[in-house]
């Protein structure tokens, strides 16, 4: 064997390397840094463990105190008198958002199926994803404002309009959502499709959409969820009934956000009690809608990975 | 170089009519042909060039390809075989900015004239691409995929179809059992051969491959190489490599391509040096160039 010159055999191996980790700037660095990140990672998850937590204590004996009744019961339109029920606000908000999902999921999809396969870089694209952008940004009052004036004056209060309004306030997030999980399907399988000579439409329709399906359920879940807690344009739109009240084009209907509005506002105990036990009655419906979202998703996409 | 006599024979491209199903039955002379066999051209390309955007990428190149043979393309990178292949079934419909002009014909019909469907070109024309890209479905919608696309629903068919494509991409012994599992946990080489599967279920003439073994192992590039012998019987295949060996070793017949600075755009463009039968290509090139680079004496 060629040895550098001076260098022996039993030299070389006769004392083990320093593997050690040494003290440095850098080491102290690192240390510094992780230190800074779990700071972040626990000031981003106090105000949201507070957040459940004030919502189940001083909700949940109200919500379990004669259960179901809370669930059931109407509202009394009486305010100072104690006792359930949010009923009509749970079938409230659940026709609100489900018109506003039913409007928006599709259009989005569709919308930003066009933007991303069709349009690409032309100006009419640019121009509908700039109009998206600025829409993302309008606040939701001046939404519910422009479906008061165009929708409510007109046809009166009801659950739909209040599903419009939600509806302008979701399109934009899902379009926005749904392109970027298209641009994440990588081209390849794209061009694998062309090369079995498929069209593009069915290229769209069965490697893209699923591809992007999960993305497309996570960023529309999103704005469902944000949509469900909306309390600024039903005001305008839904009017607020203490009834229940199935159909969702005719007649003032009434909504969780409305009713946590309406109650916690008000100066009764009995009232600011059911304002509590709507508040967790809607943070569970939320997470209910996603736990079953993301169920029928991983069904969906049971042979991918 | 290929025959230098263009045949200018009926080009089936009226409007409304779809490509000839029938290949031509003409045979054409043509010098370095195998001693023994005749077969007909595939592909006839004039002076067919490819631009992306302003750039030109191929200049000028005229060739045939013939029936039930491998064509190789090889050359050093950027000369532009793999733009060509790609030329072949249209695939750069799907690249924004690239324009083919220049004659390409597919048997009497012209590929690129404006009533021809894309999808039925790639139809009769499959690909199979550098790196596995099985969709992430299961193994055997994978192959079924291309059949549902054309038209076959019928449950018994597509059963049939899968195990017979499989079968030809010698990968059913390996996935019989777990047909219903995803195809992205097989091996690359087990990939790449479901990759060939899914391209020959939709029963087409030619299979295009663009460097198919470039991100497999030795012991999976020879089970392709080997498959690709046994597709030659009921298949036309192009192949792009960069392993002048795999040319050597598969291929009937061998296309060199190299780059050259283009006079009129000051860029590098690729063009074609030397088509010939791959045993004289490699014994005796015609081209100087040609001899550097299987020597290995060029960059």
């Amino acid at each position: 064997m060629d040895l550098p010159a001076g260098a022996t055999e039993t030299a070389e191996f006769s004392v083990a390397p320093d593997l050690t980790a040494k003290r440095s700037w850098r080491s102290v660095k690192s240390a510094i840094m992780t230190g800074l990140m779990t700071a972040s990672v626990i000031a981003v998850a106090v105000p949201l463990v507070a957040v459940i937590w004030a919502v189940f204590a001083r909700g949940l004996q109200v919500v379990v105190h004669g259960f179901p009744s809370f669930f059931v019961d109407e509202i009394p339109v009486i305010a100072r008198k104690p006792g359930p029920g949010m009923g009509p606000a749970i079938i409230g908000t659940l026709l609100a958002t489900g018109v506003a999902t039913l409007i928006a999921v599709p259009l989005g999809v569709a919308g930003a199926v066009y933007l991303n396969e069709y349009g690409m870089k032309n100006r009419f694209s640019r121009l509908v994803r700039f109009m998206a952008n600025v829409m993302t940004g309008v606040p939701s009052i001046v939404m519910g404002l422009f479906i008061y004036v165009t929708w409510t004056l007109r046809f009166g209060y009801s659950a739909f309009g209040g599903g419009l309004a939600l509806a302008s306030l979701m399109l934009p997030v899902v379009i926005g959502a749904t392109e970027q999980m298209l641009k994440l399907v990588p081209n390849h399988l794209r061009e694998a499709s062309y090369a079995v000579g498929t069209s593009k439409s069915r290229t769209i329709m069965a490697v893209v959409l699923p591809a992007a399906l999960p993305g497309i359920v996570s960023g529309s879940l999103l704005a469902v969820a944000r949509a469900a807690g909306e309390t600024a344009p039903l005001l305008f739109a839904t009017g607020a009934a203490t009834e229940y009240n199935l159909n969702p084009f005719v007649e003032a209907n009434t909504s969780l956000s409305l009713q946590i509005f309406g109650n916690a506002t008000s100066s009764f105990g009995a009232a600011q009690d059911r304002a509590w036990g709507a508040a967790l009655t809607l943070v569970l419906l939320t997470f209910l809608i996603t736990l079953v979202a993301r169920f029928v998703t991983a069904r969906f996409a049971r042979i991918r990975r | 170089m290929g025959s230098e006599e263009i045949d200018k024979g009926p080009v089936d491209a009226r409007p409304g009519v779809r490509l000839a199903l029938k290949p031509s039955p003409r045979t054409l002379d043509r010098p370095g042909k195998v001693a023994g066999t005749q077969t007909s051209v595939v592909f006839e390309l004039d002076k067919l060039e490819v631009f992306y955007g302003a750039f030109r990428a191929v200049r000028s190149v005229s060739m045939q390809i013939f029936k039930n043979e491998i064509t190789a393309f090889i050359g050093p990178s950027g000369c532009g075989k793999t733009t060509v292949l790609r030329s072949l079934n249209r695939m750069h419909d799907v690249t924004p900015g690239a324009r083919v002009s220049g004659g390409l014909r597919y048997h009497t019909a012209d590929l690129y004239a404006p009533h021809v469907s894309a999808t039925e070109v790639r139809r009769r024309i499959g690909m199979v691409f550098q790196k596995p890209n099985p969709f992430p479905k299961s193994i055997y919608d994978n192959v079924a995929f291309g059949l549902r696309s054309k038209g076959v629903h019928a449950k018994s068919d597509i059963d049939s179809l899968v195990e017979k494509s499989l079968r030809g991409a010698a990968l059913w012994d390996e996935v019989k059992d777990r047909l219903r599992a995803s195809a992205l946990g097989l091996s690359g080489g087990q990939q790449q051969r479901l990759c060939i599967a899914r391209t020959i279920a939709v029963g087409p003439e030619v299979v295009l491959m663009d460097e198919p073994c470039s991100a497999l192992d030795p012991v999976a590039t020879a089970h392709i190489e080997e498959l690709m012998r046994e597709l030659k019987s009921k298949f036309t295949i192009v192949i792009v490599t960069h392993n002048m060996q795999q040319a050597a070793r598969v291929s009937d017949r061998t296309a060199f391509f190299t780059t050259e600075v283009d006079a009129k755009f000051g860029l590098r463009t690729g063009t074609l040096v030397e088509y010939n039968a791959t045993d004289k290509i490699f014994s005796n090139p015609g081209d100087e160039r040609t001899e550097r680079y299987i020597t290995g004496r060029f960059g």
